[in-house]
């Protein structure tokens, strides 16, 4: 009898217990997110970006074509044929879309250095608080958020107008009144306030994190406290100043509410414009045009938040 | 002498003895310096010199108030009372980066966002030397640690041996007065732990470098140090060589602290000037001990013996001073050792120590055996406090 004898059957264990490519449940356990961003963010997606693609008609809804499911596939073939790049093309030559996304762009950016300037010192201060006293500070930042984000921008409107709360002030100390409402520095403030905790909280996470002995260190070594701040704190501060820095740039690009009550008629911002096109022009499609634009303009940025994100991870 | 000459590593340099020679300017004086801590008291008027060109080991256990005493010498404390002077200049109210002695800290502290060799060009870069000379003395620094591949790697790239080394560079060069020594090898496997203390004595050597070192490892710094510091609670228990404080502990907490010892809680019935002889209930034939300082007749008084200075027997000696009876209760082999506990009458235990220094011994002592234990007079040392 020869020692090779039969051929080993190459696949033993085919046939036995779970069959192979079925995932067991805690793959499907995996798959949950997954169907959570199938569900409310590619849907939603896929709908605009069709709807990005249909035309105008005075009708409810107020596009075409709609897909009749009743036609089988040569209603399919009609409801492709029938899409096309309209709205993109009149976004290209009405230079008030571009104007508009430029605009939204200086407005995010502005407001995200500002962040910055007030964020950093803000959230390095909180850090060498002690540690009771840094949990109070926490909290404080946190607190806004239990009250409602419409709420507290129109505060602002009442603070700002012209018989508000800062002149009724500035009239207390003898200076002239100031005009703020319904301009850009009124957005700025806006957005400023309303972005601060989202600046504040990922640059105090990693400031709160360094070794207090890298600075005694770095004095021993012959450094200021201010050459210790910009050689060693601030260096390894960087990835929460780029994580604080997205975190505020991404969703300030798009932001409606603060230069719909805060701006001028003269603030241009995508958000205001989307909304123009929505409610007051019925134009679905050019704002849904603007919005795919204006999402496959972040992906960039968003990607990037992503990759810092994880690499924060990684050094824990 | 001079640093650079010495050659008999781990033995006591006898011929450099700065702190003998009552002419000689310390480095570095600690002049009754006193800091507390809200109600705590971490370093309690502690007087202390130390010369150019030693190494000396700041000992005890933790909360001791060695590293407060250190941390004062950076300036990351301030005393609250006393002075501390660095070649004769009060170190008062001059900040850290002000201060010619540069750490190496327990936790290393490296920079996580530099290399290796920006690590170790840190201090050079603040002291605005050129460029080149900053590269220069760099490979130097990865020369003498033998790093040199590594340049270029972060931090989080290198084991803990690699780091302690980085860190000892970044520190030693800016070539400061002094280097401190935070626990440096702490963090270390045995192994590692016991090679680098040789490798920081033979640096300390070659670059004549005066070294503070806080451990509370007591090898480590019998092992490194020209002198020991032992300290207890804020206070200096005892200065002395390695061999001093060894040999001739002050007291029962210097004695107990530094090795293993037996104390014999004892009366004294007689000292003729060069032999003490002492009562005690555990040891029936008197105990004998030679000492050179006067213990008054009558009071109580500890004798020390080291473990290693006890002699085992299996047969009972001839009866005399200095010969206890008890019963093996355990053994502890350790290869180059064994450590016998020896249990007494009374109950209590004592160790015993012998080098194994053949491989088969003719008749082993064995659990349970009945031993005699017995030391020379001169082995003994008597402790009043």
């Amino acid at each position: 009898m020869s020692v090779t004898g039969a051929p080993r059957p190459r696949r033993p264990w085919k046939g036995l217990g779970r069959p192979r490519g079925q995932p067991s449940s805690e793959a499907r356990a995996a798959y949950a997110p997954f169907l959570w961003l199938a569900v409310f963010f590619l849907v939603p997606f896929l709908l605009v970006a069709k709807l990005s693609l249909s035309d105008v008609v005075l009708a409810i809804p107020p596009y075409a074509p709609r897909l009749d499911w009743s036609a089988g596939l040569p209603g399919l073939i009609d409801f492709v044929r029938a899409l096309d790049f309209e709205a993109y093309a009149r976004m290209g030559q009405d230079g008030l879309y571009l104007a508009a996304y430029l605009s939204s762009l200086k407005f995010a950016a502005v407001a995200t250095v500002i962040l910055l300037l007030v964020g950093y010192p803000l959230a390095y201060g909180m850090a060498k608080c002690r540690p009771s006293v840094r949990q109070a500070l926490l909290m404080a930042v946190i607190l806004p958020f239990w009250t409602s984000f419409l709420i507290r921008v129109y505060a602002w409107i009442a603070i700002l107008k012209p018989a508000g709360l800062l002149n009724m002030a500035l009239a207390q100390i003898g200076l002239p009144p100031v005009d703020i409402l319904n301009t850009d520095t009124a957005v700025y403030i806006g957005l400023v306030y309303a972005y601060l905790p989202f600046m504040v909280l990922p640059l105090y996470a990693v400031l709160e994190r360094q070794e207090a002995g890298l600075l005694e260190a770095a004095a021993d070594l012959g450094c200021t406290p201010f050459q210790s701040f910009w050689r060693v704190t601030f260096p390894l501060s960087l990835p929460g100043v780029a994580a604080g820095a997205l975190l505020c740039f991404i969703p300030m690009v798009g932001e409606f509410v603060i230069p719909d009550l805060l701006g001028g008629s003269g603030t241009l911002m995508l958000g205001k414009t989307i909304w123009t096109e929505f409610f007051s022009n019925r134009d679905w499609p050019a704002a849904s045009a603007v919005a795919i634009v204006l999402l496959a303009t972040l992906v960039i940025p968003i990607v990037l938040f992503q990759r810092q994100q994880t690499k924060i991870m990684e050094q824990r | 002498m001079n640093a650079k000459t010495r050659l008999n590593i781990g033995a006591v340099r006898s011929s450099f003895a700065p702190w003998a020679d009552p002419s000689a300017k310390p480095l570095v004086r600690f002049d009754q310096v006193t800091k507390r801590f809200g109600g705590e008291t971490a370093v309690d008027a502690v007087s202390l010199d130390i010369y150019e060109g030693e190494f000396f080991a700041l000992l005890g256990p933790s909360g001791c108030g060695k590293s407060t005493l250190m941390r004062m010498l950076a300036g990351f404390e301030t005393p609250d009372l006393g002075r501390i002077t660095l070649a004769g200049e009060d170190l008062a109210g001059r900040p850290p980066h002000l201060r010619p002695v540069n750490m190496m800290f327990q936790s290393y502290a490296l920079f996580p966002h530099l290399t290796v060799a920006q690590n170790i060009a840190f201090g050079l870069r603040q002291q605005k030397k050129p460029r080149d000379e900053v590269a220069a003395r760099v490979d130097e620094m990865l020369a003498l640690v033998r790093l040199g591949g590594l340049a270029h790697r972060k931090p989080d790239q290198l084991s803990g041996g690699q780091k302690q080394r980085v860190a000892l560079a970044r520190a030693i060069a800016p070539k400061p007065r002094m280097l401190l020594l935070d626990e440096p090898l702490g963090a270390l496997d045995r192994k590692l732990r016991e090679e680098t203390q040789f490798e920081l004595m033979a640096l300390q050597q070659r670059l004549g470098m005066t070294f503070l070192i806080v451990t509370h490892d007591q090898e480590e710094a019998m092992i490194t140090a020209d002198r020991i510091a032992v300290m207890r609670a804020g206070q200096l228990a005892q200065i002395g060589r390695p061999a001093e404080v060894y040999e001739a502990p002050n007291s029962r907490y210097v004695a107990d602290f530094i090795g293993d010892v037996n104390l014999f809680e004892a009366r004294v019935t007689e000292d003729d000037g060069d032999i003490i002889r002492l009562m005690s209930p555990e040891a029936p034939d008197g105990l004998e001990a030679i000492e050179d300082d006067e213990v008054p007749a009558g009071s109580t008084a500890w004798l020390a013996v080291r473990p290693e200075k006890m002699r085992v027997h299996l047969d009972p000696p001839p009866p005399g001073p200095n010969r206890l009876e008890g019963v093996v209760a355990d053994i502890g082999y350790l290869g180059d050792w064994t450590t016998y506990l020896v249990e007494l009458p009374g109950g209590r235990t004592i160790r015993a120590a012998r080098a194994n220094a053949s491989r088969v011994v003719d008749r082993p002592v064995d659990w349970d055996d009945r031993v005699w234990l017995t030391f020379a007079p001169d082995s003994a040392l008597v402790l009043t406090r």
